[in-house]
């Protein structure tokens, strides 16, 4: 947006040149046709990484997770759980770009939605892996459910472990919903585009036979509506529930009040720079840039801008409570944290989560894709580490100084950490060849046109009065 | 296309706001048993095209108040009824300590069956109908009336969508 005069002049969602007959064509080409050499590549890349992580998980699984660093006294979690609120916190943003931005009528959500969607599936099934691997008896994983056995027991629903396997199940289930819903009109015109048979089958049974009626359309926005509306507690109850796995508990730098809204504004945070740096990739590799232009990416820095900001404030506020709060076991945690033996973590973090996004408050910056993507990069290793600040500083030394020790990660860990990057990127990657990576109709109905043609004006008035 | 069940006129227009006064016409001629067809929402379509605001919201509703229900008495009634257990020195009934899953357990409830019940209310998965013409998927925009309607008046019809700037106006059998 720029102000010339007494005029705001709005930049354009979509290139002004587009029709809308360009939106299928454009979108579906990679659909249609054999993948590029670049593909292949990051796949290979991908699946490589992923196998790394499939020979570590069998290892894990047969030999116990005392494969990995995991110890007294830090017994919970180290990569493990690390990981998993990083991966669940990654799947954040792409609700907030679905849910929150559509019930707060931004337009410019409809080109990024869909893969910031499918973004949170897929990091929300990476998520899941660790709890289910580090909950030791693997094949008995199940016991976390509530059902009817033999053992008469039932699951203790005061703990905060618990909570997390229902927020994460039911975001998972809700996202996938979501996600599908939105996906079945667009399915409609993969269907309709196709020659070859099979492939018009799939997407014929997974549009379900979708025709675009007026009846339809008009159930279909009330029921998108309701999901947005829906999933927006959602995703701010389920990093809320995350936070409470350590708020709840009572150990120094976890037993505090901020955490749940600092969780998700850390989560929002790293979920924007993930999206960032996935979308500069597709709209070069897949040639989307019409649609995803620097205006989008724009915006997208304004909001790491925001919550990096949020995030900062939560560290600072951190220090002054631990301080402030007199008790010696708290301060002596911080600072351990600032200055001792995992140090360089916590500044990794403090340097990329609150210094990092600084740089967006240059204009020039913000619509810079190479300091953009470098910029979502170091972010996303920056909130890495936030979480492995808070796992293992506060476990390694707690309120007796006898039973200090420190952490030593193995090659499970690091291997097993390795294997989830593949496991998303390749889940991604295939998203890009099979699915419509934009929102058609979506983007579609934010075009502007025909307005120019003949004949379109002496129905203005008719527009004017539905409107 | 073999097509048992929908007969009648259909119309393609190149313009939502074409489609849009279309319909207004020809729902001024009496004709109630149309329908269009559009590669997205447009909006005032459904108003002017007679139909109601949906109804979605009041299941959802109940339902998710159903699903918040249920999920605390279940909560409830593991740790009360069938197992009381004691944690900690609390109540049975701890019931702020529920809540999470409560919540969790009404958007589960609620979510999945709006989009049930969406998929139910517009008969999806569909076999029976196909695309009436696989373009209005793409860019161009559909108006189909019925030939049951007791309005249809065929020469009548066509000479109103012709007026209309329908681009192609053809029968469906």
């Amino acid at each position: 947006m720029e102000i010339k005069g007494d005029k705001i002049i709005k930049e354009p969602l979509v290139a002004p040149d587009l029709v809308l007959a360009d939106v299928n064509r454009d979108v579906c080409r990679p659909l249609e046709s054999f993948p590029s050499r670049k593909w292949y590549i990051c796949l290979a890349i991908a699946l490589s990484a992923l196998s790394v992580g499939a020979m570590m998980v069998t290892g894990l699984i047969g030999k116990g997770i005392g494969v990995t660093g995991l110890n007294q006294p830090v017994g919970w979690g180290a990569f493990d759980i690390t990981n998993f609120v990083f991966w669940i916190g990654i799947g954040h943003a792409g609700t907030l770009i679905s849910a929150i931005l559509y019930l707060f009528r931004q337009k410019w959500r409809t080109a990024i939605n869909r893969s910031a969607e499918a973004m949170t599936i897929f990091a929300v099934m990476t998520a899941g892996i660790f709890p289910l691997l580090h909950v030791g008896r693997q094949w008995y994983a199940f016991w976390l459910f509530p059902y009817p056995n033999q053992r008469l027991l039932w699951v203790n629903f005061r703990s905060p472990l618990l909570w997390d396997v229902f927020a994460v199940s039911t975001y998972f289930t809700i996202s996938l919903l979501f996600w599908y819903t939105g996906l079945v009109p667009d399915l409609a015109s993969v269907r309709d585009r196709c020659k070859n048979r099979v492939r018009k089958f799939i997407y014929t049974v997974l549009s379900m036979g979708w025709r675009g009626s007026a009846r339809h359309w008009n159930h279909y926005e009330m029921a998108y509506l309701l999901l947005a509306a829906l999933s927006t507690p959602l995703v701010l109850s389920v990093h809320s529930i995350v936070s409470f796995d350590f708020a709840v508990s009572i150990l120094p730098g976890w037993h505090t009040t901020i955490f749940p809204p600092y969780f998700v504004a850390g989560a929002i945070f790293s979920g924007f720079a993930m999206v960032v740096t996935l979308l500069i990739i597709a709209r070069e590799v897949f040639n989307l840039k019409k649609y995803i232009s620097l205006y989008h990416l724009e915006n997208m820095t304004k909001i790491m801008l925001l919550t990096g900001m949020m995030v900062g404030y939560a560290y600072l506020m951190e220090l002054f409570i631990a301080w402030y709060s007199g008790s010696p076991n708290e301060r002596f945690i911080f600072l351990n944290r600032l200055s001792g033996p995992f140090a360089w973590a916590y500044w990794i973090m403090m340097s990329c989560n609150v210094l990092v996004p600084q740089v967006f408050w240059v204009k020039k910056w913000r619509r810079s894709v190479p300091v953009m993507f470098v910029c979502s990069l170091l972010i996303n290793i920056g909130m890495w580490f936030e979480r492995f600040t808070i796992i293992v500083t506060s476990l390694h030394r707690d309120f007796l100084p006898s039973s200090w020790d420190s952490y030593f990660p193995t090659r499970y860990d690091w291997g097993i950490t390795l294997g989830s990057f593949g496991f998303f990127f390749t889940f991604f990657l295939i998203f890009c060849r099979v699915l419509p990576t934009i929102a058609m109709f979506e983007v579609k109905s934010i075009m502007k046109i025909g307005r120019k043609e003949s004949g379109a004006e002496m129905y203005a008035g008719v527009v004017a009065r539905t409107d | 296309m073999n097509n048992k069940k929908e007969k009648g006129i259909l119309a393609v227009f190149d313009h939502p706001n074409r489609l849009l006064a279309a319909v207004k016409k020809v729902r001024q001629a009496g004709i109630r048993k149309l329908d269009t067809f559009t590669p997205y929402a447009i909006h005032g379509l459904d108003h002017a095209a007679g139909l109601k605001r949906s109804w979605i919201p009041y299941a959802t509703l109940i339902l998710s108040l159903t699903g918040w229900c249920l999920g605390f008495l279940f909560q409830a009634w593991t740790s009360a009824v069938d197992w009381p257990l004691n944690v900690g020195g609390k109540p049975f009934v701890s019931w702020p300590a529920f809540i999470p899953i409560t919540f969790e357990s009404m958007v589960l409830i609620g979510g999945v069956s709006t989009v049930l019940i969406l998929f139910i209310t517009c008969g999806l998965p569909n076999r029976k109908l196909p695309a009436l013409d696989p373009r209005f998927t793409d860019d161009r925009f559909g108006l189909f009336v019925d030939k049951n309607d007791p309005y249809f008046d065929e020469a009548k019809l066509r000479h109103l969508l012709k007026e209309c700037d329908a681009e192609e106006i053809k029968n469906v059998a």
